[in-house]
């Protein structure tokens, strides 16, 4: 890899496993100092490595520089030292302390995430923490990602990391009794991650499908410890892999977002949808069935290439039973369209009416889909409501070639 | 939404076919209105057997026989009236069955 691609590429897999140890020992309380201490790591990086070559092992050389900067840090912060607890750093041994192992880092990332994904932050500052902190995701990248600006971003990480402070959250694995409880909130966080990279309308597809893959990775890290690998996480997972699958054959070359009956099925990553199924499987063999199993059993049929009644009769079961479990607009239109294929557009029409999304646009739209081929008015109509109720230009462009094809 | 059918009939024999069929009437019923947001709690069923405990702690074997509908089992979702809940227990797969609906609205209470 060429020098000049090696240092951001390093910075976004190292920054935050250097981060996340240093604040195992520093504390949340010190999350700047550990963000400088990893900052001023990749900064003497960048001034070095332009000077004097690219080192034999970088990243031994960055975690080197890393805990040796953190080691004067501590030495030199007499004010530093008064507000850890005495004991905790003995001067001697700090330095053997901040332990920059593969097994280290992987604990103390999964303690970060526990932490991040905390109650007490909303979601969007749980995710907006999660991709600077865990990701590595500079302010810029991450305004760009929630259609924002840095410093909208900047006062959610600020005030996240405040609240955080306040309530005195410690970097450590919760509890065993706790465990199932945390890790709900920090399976719905990586779920909303994963559903910013895959839904945002961000312009960047690179950014959002890091998105994806980032929520991907840390759900990976939960799997990879046994205290997590829980079947709803593997049923995440399995989620997560059907749908990404798609990722390549949803965008075409101007941006322009494809239906799913119109995708190419040799877009649809093969390798991706072995994954899902892997993952699925492993899901089973717990008790019960999770909403993310539901989920992902949809996403397992959304995966099969043919087109057979077995395929949408299934899908349909599916979504009545997600429904039941839990009520979601999407999921209601989602049946309706499945309804569709399996008894037909008439039918699909009149439990669509019942639903009564009257103000979302995507209720029009799937009126509009409904009602072509059957009443020319009525699909019109629909969508041109459709129109003015969405709010991106995707969105929008792709209702408008809907009307065009009509009228 | 109270769900009767015949005690005896219900014994009748049912293939895991017959029977996956009929789960999946309900399901398409009962999704039908959590789609339309109106689902507050799916139930539960109840088994044909059972005890009844009557005046001075007298005990037999239930259910009420003398009533030839027992309850299968019970639903609980949401509408603006009595009117449109009879509509939504329309579809419900007991009625092919023989069954009957028994629509009731809750009293709310503090206990």
């Amino acid at each position: 890899m060429q020098q000049d691609q090696l240092l951001p590429h390093l910075f976004r897999s190292e920054y935050q496993k250097i981060i996340a140890v240093l604040c195992h020992y520093f504390g949340f309380e010190h999350i700047e100092a550990a963000e400088d201490i990893a900052s001023d790591t990749f900064l003497t990086a960048a001034e070095t490595w332009g000077i004097k070559g690219l080192p034999d092992n970088p990243k031994a050389w960055l975690y080197t520089v890393a805990r040796n900067k953190a080691t004067d840090y501590v030495r030199r912060g007499s004010r530093f030292k008064q507000k850890i607890a005495e004991g905790i750093f003995a001067e001697d041994n700090y330095e053997a302390e901040i332990d920059l192992s593969d097994q280290n880092i992987s604990d103390s990332q999964l303690q970060m995430m526990f932490a991040i994904c905390h109650p007490v932050l909303p979601a969007e500052a749980q995710i907006g923490l999660a991709l600077r902190i865990l990701c590595g995701f500079g302010i810029d990248e991450i305004a760009e990602a929630f259609l924002s600006n840095k410093e909208t971003i900047n006062k959610r990480l600020f005030r996240a990391k405040e609240k955080l402070r306040e309530q005195k959250v410690k970097i450590v694995f919760p509890e065993p009794a706790d465990i199932v409880n945390r890790l709900g909130i920090v399976l719905k966080t990586l779920y909303l991650l994963f559903n910013e990279g895959y839904y945002s309308s961000c312009q960047s597809t690179t950014l959002r499908k890091d998105l994806c893959l980032e929520a991907m990775r840390l759900n990976y890290l939960l799997i990879e410890n046994k205290q997590t690998n829980l079947p709803e996480v593997n049923a995440l997972l399995s989620l997560m892999c059907f749908h990404a699958s798609r990722f390549d054959a949803r965008v075409d070359e101007y941006g322009e977002m494809i239906r799913y009956d119109d995708q190419d099925r040799m877009l649809w990553n093969d390798e991706l949808i072995v994954k899902g199924r892997y993952y699925l499987n492993l899901a089973s063999k717990g008790n019960g069935a999770g909403k993310y199993h539901i989920e992902a059993a949809i996403a397992y049929w959304h995966a099969v290439k043919t087109d057979a009644t077995e395929k949408w009769e299934n899908i349909l079961m599916l979504y009545n039973r997600l429904l039941i479990a839990a009520y979601s607009p999407a999921a209601a239109l989602n049946r309706a369209y499945a309804l569709a294929k399996v008894k037909g557009k008439e039918k699909a029409i009149s439990e669509a009416e019942k639903l009564k999304l009257d103000t979302n646009h995507l209720y029009h739209v799937l009126l509009g889909y409904l009602y072509t081929g059957v009443d020319r008015k009525k699909a019109v109509s629909h969508l041109q409501t459709a129109l003015k109720l969405a709010k991106t230009a995707t969105d929008k462009s792709r209702i408008m070639k809907d009307l065009e094809a009509l009228l | 939404m109270i769900f009767r059918r015949d005690a005896e009939a219900t014994a009748a024999t049912r293939s895991p076919e017959q029977m996956q069929t009929m789960m999946n009437y309900w399901r398409e019923w009962i999704g039908g209105i959590a789609a339309q947001n109106k689902l507050v709690a799916v139930g539960n069923r109840l088994d044909t057997a059972g005890s009844v405990v009557k005046p001075d702690n007298v005990v037999t074997d239930g259910p009420y026989v003398e009533v030839k509908e027992a309850i299968g089992g019970y639903s609980i979702i949401k509408a603006s009236s009595l009117e449109e809940a009879t509509e939504l227990s329309k579809g419900c797969p007991i009625l092919s069955v023989g069954g009957s609906v028994e629509v009731r609205p809750i009293i709310p209470m503090e206990i």
